[in-house]
């Protein structure tokens, strides 16, 4: 491998209060909850700021703030709220690069992820909403389409801000209002987001920002006042908050996990294939509910094409986030590290090999190798569960019918992806995955848009495109 | 000479395409709305169920692979094999009792037109809502309705115009369906199933069981092989119930309807979207 000197990004750029209270009815308040977390850098485990964990009382004054604001926001005539949307996503332009060395410190994903990734797509989706605004008699959602009321809305540490503008651009050019919780280890941009509204003269209460853990997020969805509950996370919350939510009239959009299989079969372009595979399981260090956790490669072609993914994996660098070379980053928490290598012992337990790159783990913060299991079974955890880390769990096929079974066989159904040169095979293919989302010949493409969100139990309801707007309208 | 003695019909269940009695041995009595005997129906069980739920199963691949076209020519037939027993359907109608023989005719009118509608909408769906995205970037992006696969009906009250309006939505988009029949007006629902299975309708695409949708819903609502569950002849008590089960596998879940439904007025699409999945395809463009 290459030496590379270090090419760090200033993080001079952000500037991080030592503690921060809620946004509610546009102010920053102090919690009635007396409970308070720090959130770290996952990179040092440095403690980056302290921030309230909201209890009932404080969402109960977020959501009747939504709920105050709800009748100006909703009849204002869509031109206007359009404007208030594209003023956030140029404001988030303005502040882009101070959003992403933030979100890299308090996620630990590399920041030429997040440079590149992450914050040009926040603003394209907060442009893309801010569009329809004013147009949506024209989205095929009926010629007087109305908007929900409050928007309870509950994202994940993965991609946090990204996340914020997938739940908050399509609930505002809806006329929704909005409460929308931060993962627990990841609250810094949301919070950001925060002083952004403030900056664009958003009227007050049209956004609210919690914070905590999943005990807020429960008062959240559960509260009487939320109308429409909108999730981004794991399986099990999911059919917890669908079962919470049973008997109500609130209406429901999860994104739950995935167990995505990548199909590479003996005609792909062998290349274009590995960097696809290194791109679907180790984007964002695989936390990408539709990462291609699983590659399945036709039998034929499967010693060349591991051959491949290792040599590129040798020159894969893991390391400081903030530096530009860095291609892996940290792991986003202690606990989320934790589950990696319980999954990653269990796939070792059970039969299948493990193999990582020579790959220096630095002293401090949380940090796994990229990983590839080779002789891995359908029956073994690490081909069944979702992982949510670098791990890549390798199977094998002959024919297009056994690749096609094998990647349908799991409970989840967010994404594929199909490498092949002949077109036809590639739509056979495509046609018979029982998935949201299928990639072929590339992986973990996003677009405002395009249409997001899985089968199964994968979830339910779109973001993204014309069909992200009916989760928040009133059909 | 003495008045010729009718052949009576047992009315079984439907599953897979053939008509068997429940493997429980149960049956029930159902009585016209004056309390008069009209016929034993099957009282279908917890195995009845799972075997409707394996050949729903069964029946999806095909089903939704068949062309839109075929699907559309189909649910055609079903509605001119609807038309062609109208009068027999009138009679059953009427003898349930509280409908004159005017109001059966419209009832069945009504029925035969909503197939013939849903029917027109195979082929069309897709183009309503699937989109070709302009991504920003060299990508061809395509995204399109897929049925979910196998969904649980419970069929609201009334013998056979609100039925017809909860099948034919479900399956015209490629679904395949397990239905629970309104319970005290079952017999309506297995004539339509002797429509079913003369109308090229590949076996196993409509499943119907008669009995108590309290016993039978909640089974359905909690199996992990069904996809979605269709609550709207639920009473309150038995939506929440089966709302809850539906969450353990994510099933997509149509609530029942917040006010009374006038099965005689536009159905709109909402009943064919809340079982489809959106599937978006990437593929890069270049040379």
């Amino acid at each position: 491998m290459f030496e590379y000197a270090p090419a760090p990004e200033s993080r001079d750029i952000v500037d991080i209060r030592p503690s921060y209270g809620l946004f509610i009815n546009g102010e920053w308040v102090e919690p009635q909850s007396e409970a308070r977390h720090k959130t770290v850098n996952p990179a040092t485990e440095e403690v980056l700021a302290e921030v309230a964990w909201a209890g009932e009382a404080d969402v109960d004054r977020a959501v009747q703030a939504a709920a105050k604001a709800f009748p100006v926001w909703s009849a204002m005539p869509g031109a206007e709220r359009a404007k208030y949307l594209f003023r956030i996503a140029r404001l988030i332009q303005e502040r882009a690069r101070e959003l992403a060395v933030l979100e890299t410190l308090d996620n630990g994903k590399p920041i030429r992820e997040s440079r590149d990734v992450d914050l040009p797509l926040v603003a394209a989706h907060f442009f893309y909403y801010a569009g329809w605004a004013d147009k949506l008699a024209y989205a095929g959602f009926g010629p007087d389409p109305r908007p929900l009321g409050v928007a309870g809305q509950v994202i994940p540490w993965n991609f946090p801000l990204l996340m914020l503008a997938w739940k908050i651009a399509p609930a505002l050019a809806c006329g929704n209002t909005v409460v929308l919780k931060p993962a627990e280890t990841t609250p810094l941009t949301a919070l950001a987001f925060a002083d952004i509204c403030r900056q664009a003269d958003l009227p007050p209460g049209v956004v609210n920002i919690v914070t905590g853990a999943g005990e807020t997020g429960a008062a959240l969805v559960n509260h009487p006042g939320v109308d429409k509950v909108a999730f981004t996370g794991s399986t099990e919350v999911g059919r917890l908050i669908a079962r919470s939510l049973a008997g109500t009239r609130k209406k429901l959009t999860l994104e739950l996990g995935g167990k995505a299989a990548n199909i590479v079969f003996e005609d792909a372009p062998l290349d274009q294939a590995v960097e696809g595979v290194v791109n679907g399981i180790f984007f964002n260090q695989g936390h990408v509910c539709c990462a291609g956790s699983r590659l399945l490669v036709q039998e034929s072609i499967a010693a060349d094409l591991l051959e491949a993914l290792k040599r590129r994996l040798g020159t894969m660098r893991l390391g400081d986030p903030l530096d530009k070379n860095t291609d892996i980053g940290a792991i986003n928490s202690a606990e989320q590290l934790a589950k990696i290598r319980e999954l990653s012992e269990a796939g070792e337990a059970e039969g299948a090999e493990r193999w990582s790159p020579a790959c220096p783990i630095p002293d401090r913060g949380y940090w796994f190798p990229p990983t590839v299991f080779t002789g891995v079974a359908q029956s073994h955890r690490i081909a069944r569960e979702e992982i949510f880390g670098p791990v890549l769990s390798v199977l094998t096929f002959r024919t297009p019918a056994e690749a096609v079974e094998k990647a349908n066989n799991t409970p989840y159904g967010l994404s594929a992806g199909v490498w092949t040169e002949k077109g036809s095979l590639m739509l056979w293919t495509a046609s018979r995955l029982r998935a949201g989302v299928v990639w072929s010949n590339t992986f973990n493409r996003f677009d405002p848009t395009s249409p997001f969100g899985g089968y199964k139990e994968s979830g339910y309801g779109r973001e993204g495109g014309r069909h992200g707007l009916e989760g928040y309208l009133a059909l | 000479m003495s008045e010729r003695l009718a052949v009576n019909k047992t009315y079984k269940l439907f599953i897979g395409g053939a008509f068997p009695r429940s493997e429980s041995g149960r049956s029930y009595v159902v009585t016209s709305s004056k309390g008069d005997f009209l016929a034993n129906a099957a009282r279908a069980s917890r195995k009845d169920a799972r075997d409707a739920v394996a050949a729903a199963r069964k029946a999806f691949p095909g089903w939704s692979r068949a062309t839109a076209y075929n699907r559309g020519q189909i649910l055609y037939r079903i509605a001119e094999m609807l038309e062609g027993r109208r009068a027999q359907f009138v009679a059953e109608i009427t003898a349930m009792g509280g409908v004159g023989v005017k109001q059966a005719g419209e009832m069945v009118d009504a029925a035969v037109d909503r197939l013939v509608w849903y029917a027109g909408w195979s082929d069309k769906i897709g183009a309503v809502l699937g989109s070709a995205n302009p991504v920003a970037g060299p990508y061809f992006n395509l995204s399109s309705p897929e049925p979910s696969g196998v969904v649980a009906v419970v069929a609201p009250q009334g013998p056979l115009l609100g039925l017809v309006s909860v099948i034919a939505p479900v399956i015209v988009t490629g679904n395949t369906c397990v239905v629970v029949a309104c319970e005290r007006a079952p017999l309506p629902a297995i004539t339509l199933a002797e429509v079913l299975a003369t109308s090229d309708l590949p076996g196993g695409v409509v499943n119907i069981l008669t009995g108590s949708a309290a016993e039978i819903a909640p089974w359905l609502a909690g199996h992990m092989d069904v996809n979605g569950i269709d609550l709207t002849g639920a009473d309150p008590e038995l939506a929440v119930t089966c709302e809850e089960l539906a969450a353990e596998n994510l099933k997509r879940v149509l609530r029942p309807p917040a006010a009374p439904v006038n099965w005689l007025a536009d159905p709109g699409i909402e009943r064919m979207t809340a079982f489809l999945e959106t599937k978006t395809v990437w593929h890069p463009i270049g040379v």
